[in-house]
């Protein structure tokens, strides 16, 4: 094992190296084409009308007096969709444009384009929707007996896992229930994109997505085209964490487009933008933990419900990962874990950063926390005591065949020295510029997470990436589908081919549906998956190079570095200089190893590979006013191995913050299942005053085995124990139990 | 809206350079005329409530969010962007600092933070971290955690501490 801080290499290029975005200069320039910012002579912009009720039935909808203002161009309902009305990223159930009945309020229900924005929009509020309102359910309890709201039921998915005895008790029995609330991934660029219409009736839709051959399925269907009669080219993108999975006005733009045959454009305020696109799943989980008087954990039985809103999106994924993972970094020979995930009235949820071990996390780390109180051990120590390493079982009867270092990462943050006191500082108390606190009431507490992430898709899914190498007389270009969300993944193609075939210069060709798919910017997958592939395309050319110079020279060169090199040692040659005059184009599809479905008392080996972290936060509470200032986060992350230094911190500081944000800041409010803060007024994003000083404890390089490079994926870690971590220091420092995030300033004050 | 009301001119100095604004609609954002009737797409569109600062400008040197703003009434104001920070080819202290310093991930609330902090660092070019924090509060950052962000400042600053003789003591 190696620990490292702040690897610092003495290399100039490839892997391991802190090498600079290649669209940083445009970024600083403003210059960097977001999707917001695509422009096309004679352009229209496109409106949607969303339904201001979260349950009801379309009885009329007038179009007449919209379509008669100046400068539209096109009013379109349900009526209007050209294929099937019905979308959906992991089963289709959503309607395009709402037909007969509303099952969340922002629902779209028509759509319009128009010369203008203000005229777009002036042209939606005049349109005319006649609506027969019903009471909306809203309970995620109630949902799983209650009438069904959709067709398909109000039960997306049921999931029993049942491992070793259920019957066994232990020695010390502790038992919760936890709360997570509904929070918003709030990407800064909202939705945006530009449909334009060819004259051979095909479609070439630019868009901010994380999957675009998911969206040209999905956009395909609903206009009833071939699929290569849409093609979807990615637009810069301004953050995603989830929110753009899903299809959101994809197929609106296109229809808008075809039917007036002209550029259509259109950009979400942010209003519109917390009603376009799914969120995390609100939890209600309830635990009880046994464990044995020497400290050993015994059983864990759990019942988790997600509150998927009205349609499935990857509700039936995320369930599986809540409760996979409900047991947390952990060895537990014992396990009976419930799941459901349903239907209701509220706004839908799916993907978001973490994608469902977030919210089983928070409710895990509190039951080691009461569990070690119970026993009177050291919350650290019991962690350690029973922490899962490479080698044992996992609930679901599968074995961690690669890394876990799980130790490792609990020992160097323990170990990591904790902040100066607090200050004197009035500005660095709770409340900060505020000077609200007079410091009276301030007590500063410690608290300690960690967490288990599971790599890319699992549930036997087929998950695949292609990429393509380009090579003409020296120059070299790179092709893949992998959606670029501002993770860095342009970055690593970089130096991928430095570290292979040692050339500096790349071009990287946009990314589009003319390739294959490389699945999705999520499921920290795209190092492994795309990453992988961009490394065996490059390894292509070069087997191609040494078959070429084999056939020329009678040497079969062996590739060392990125040096070709005789098998006797008599000659070499660098590839770079090997491959000038020559010509390559090789294409590969990466696939890591297959997984299967989880069985019906959910055993298999549904899961790739395994990420581990750890946080320790330090808070100073003002137990009076309920404001919570957090001082520092630390971590250690298994990462497998560091692919970019800065990057790495990257990934690891934007995660943390937002699980900062989940802890004590950020909800999305419902009253009767309709939002009310759908705006950065009143949806509280930590700013830099919020966000502390993150201390990376160690950065633990175990590689990985089958992972290209040995490294695993590092985006989502941050964001699951993290949140944890801060509700276990405000408990330490008020004594209160707080089982629901985030908390609120009333819920210390007035706890 | 009335298409008379569309077709009111007015003159707007942008980046030292005058346009004629036509066939406008008076209730335009000075954010919106920038972008979509300049071309000048660098300040972003985030909350356009004055909440993220993606849409920072400079209105006779002074910072303001460009949503909130009607372009109307900045005409005579001398308005300057992200667009005019540097030339072509250059960067400025602040820019190369974001680029090394790992500033930078999705980029959109970048624009608005490079405006904020050349504006903060001509009041206070050797800020320690919580001013810092406070001068850049404005501007919401999802990717980062702000914490690259904090670093560029603090390299920035002791440069220009550094080639003043200063102390290079920024925390």
């Amino acid at each position: 094992m190696t620990v490292v801080k702040e690897t610092v290499g003495i290399r100039q290029s490839g892997i391991g190296v802190s090498a600079v975005r290649p669209d940083a200069q445009e970024k600083v320039k403003g210059d960097f084409i977001f999707s917001s910012d695509l422009s096309s002579e004679g352009m229209l912009w496109g409106q949607t009308l969303r339904s201001p009720h979260a349950s009801a039935k379309i009885l009329s909808i007038d179009i007449s007096d919209a379509l008669s203002i100046s400068g539209v161009h096109a009013v379109l309902t349900a009526d209007d969709v050209p294929g099937e009305n019905i979308f959906g990223l992991e089963r289709a159930d959503q309607p395009v444009l709402a037909d007969d009945f509303i099952r969340y309020a922002g629902e779209p229900v028509a759509i319009v384009a128009a010369d203008h924005p203000e005229v777009a929009r002036k042209a939606a509020d005049a349109i005319r929707v006649e609506y027969e309102i019903f009471s909306p359910l809203i309970d995620s309890y109630a949902a799983i007996t209650a009438e069904a709201i959709h067709p398909e039921g109000n039960v997306i998915r049921h999931l029993n896992i049942l491992h070793g005895d259920t019957e066994v008790v232990g020695d010390v029995v502790v038992e919760g229930e936890y709360e997570v609330g509904m929070q918003d991934q709030a990407f800064m660029g909202t939705e945006s994109g530009m449909a334009i219409p060819s004259p051979d009736g095909s479609i070439n839709l630019q868009i901010s997505t994380q999957w675009l051959h998911s969206d040209q399925e999905q956009v395909a269907t609903a206009l009833n085209m071939p699929m290569e009669m849409v093609r979807v080219t990615l637009a810069g993108v301004g953050g995603a964490f989830g929110g753009r999975e899903d299809v959101s006005m994809h197929v609106h733009l296109c229809m808008l487009a075809l039917h007036t045959g002209k550029p259509v454009k259109m950009i979400y305020d942010r209003n519109e933008s917390f009603l376009g696109h799914v969120h995390r799943h609100p939890a209600r989980i309830w635990y009880r933990h046994h464990a044995s008087s020497e400290g050993l954990l015994v059983k864990v039985e759990a019942k988790v419900i997600l509150d998927g809103g009205a349609y499935a999106s990857t509700t039936s994924a995320v369930l599986a990962n809540a409760c996979c993972f409900s047991i947390g970094p952990y060895s537990v020979p014992n396990a009976s874990v419930e799941g459901w995930g349903v239907r209701t009235n509220n706004p839908p949820c799916g993907a978001m950063r973490g994608f469902g071990n977030v919210q089983t996390c928070f409710g895990v780390e509190a039951q080691m926390d009461k569990l070690a109180k119970e026993l009177s051990l050291d919350p650290v120590e019991f962690r350690l005591a029973n922490a899962l390493k490479s080698g044992d079982t996992i609930i679901t009867g599968q074995k961690i065949t690669g890394t876990a270092p799980v130790r490792e990462v609990l020992m160097s943050l323990a170990n990591h020295p904790l902040p100066e006191p607090p200050s004197d500082n009035i500005l660095e108390r709770p409340g900060g510029t505020g000077r609200t606190t007079d410091g009276s009431h301030v007590k500063r507490g410690v608290g300690f997470a960690a967490s288990i992430k599971n790599l890319m898709f699992s549930e036997g899914f087929d998950d695949f990436s292609e990429a393509r190498c380009i090579v003409n007389d020296g120059f070299i270009a790179i092709q893949t589908a992998c959606v670029e969300v501002g993770q860095g993944f342009v970055t690593l193609v970089h130096q991928i081919v430095q570290e292979i075939l040692g050339i500096e210069k790349v071009d990287i060709l946009p990314a589009d549906t003319s390739i294959g798919s490389a699945g999705s910017t999520s499921a920290s997958r795209q190092s492994w998956m795309s990453g992988g592939a961009v490394m065996k395309a490059c390894e292509a050319v070069v087997d191609s190079l040494i078959s070429d110079l084999s056939n020329e020279q009678g040497i079969t060169f062996e590739r060392i570095g990125t040096v070709l090199v005789a098998p006797d040692g008599s000659a070499s040659i660098p590839v770079t200089d090997a491959l000038q005059g020559r010509n390559y184009d090789e294409t590969v599809v990466h696939r890591h190893a297959p997984t299967v479905p989880l069985d019906k008392n959910g055993q298999g080996d549904a899961h790739v590979s395994f990420a581990f972290a750890a946080h320790r936060a330090v808070v100073d509470v003002d137990e009076e006013l309920g404001l919570v200032r957090v001082v520092e986060i630390a971590t250690s992350q298994d990462v497998g191995r560091v692919l970019n230094p800065i990057q790495a911190r990257g990934q690891i500081e934007g995660g943390i913050t937002q699980g900062l944000g989940l802890a004590i800041l950020e909800e999305i409010v419902l009253v009767d299942g309709k939002i009310q803060n759908a705006n950065f007024t009143d949806y509280l994003l930590p700013t830099a005053m919020d966000t502390p000083t993150i201390e990376i404890a160690a950065l633990i390089e175990e590689p990985e085995p089958n992972a290209p490079f040995g490294a695993k994926g590092i985006g989502e870690p941050p964001v699951i124990s993290s949140t944890p971590a801060v509700v276990a220091a405000i408990r330490d420092a008020t004594g209160l139990d707080l089982n629901r995030v985030p908390i609120r300033p009333e819920d210390i004050a007035l706890g | 809206m009335d298409k008379d009301k569309r077709s009111t001119g007015y003159s707007l100095s942008v980046n030292d350079t005058s346009h004629e604004i036509s066939k406008s609609w008076l209730g335009e954002s000075l954010l919106y005329v920038l972008r979509e009737k300049l071309g000048l797409y660098g300040s972003k569109n985030a909350c356009e409530q004055g909440e993220c600062g993606s849409c920072s400008v400079l209105m006779d040197g002074v910072l303001v969010c460009s949503c909130l703003v009607l372009a109307a009434n900045a005409t005579g104001r001398d308005i300057k962007t992200i667009e005019s920070i540097s030339d072509d080819d250059s960067l400025t202290d602040v820019q190369k600092a974001f680029v090394d310093a790992g500033a930078i991930q999705c980029g959109f609330c970048t624009p608005g933070l490079l405006i904020t902090i050349h504006d903060f660092l001509e009041t206070n070019p050797e800020p320690n971290v919580l001013e810092i924090r406070e001068a850049i509060s404005g501007n919401l950052c999802r990717c980062t955690g702000y914490g690259r962000i904090v670093e560029a400042v603090q390299i920035v600053s002791k440069q220009k501490s550094v080639g003043q003789g200063g102390s290079d003591d920024s925390s």
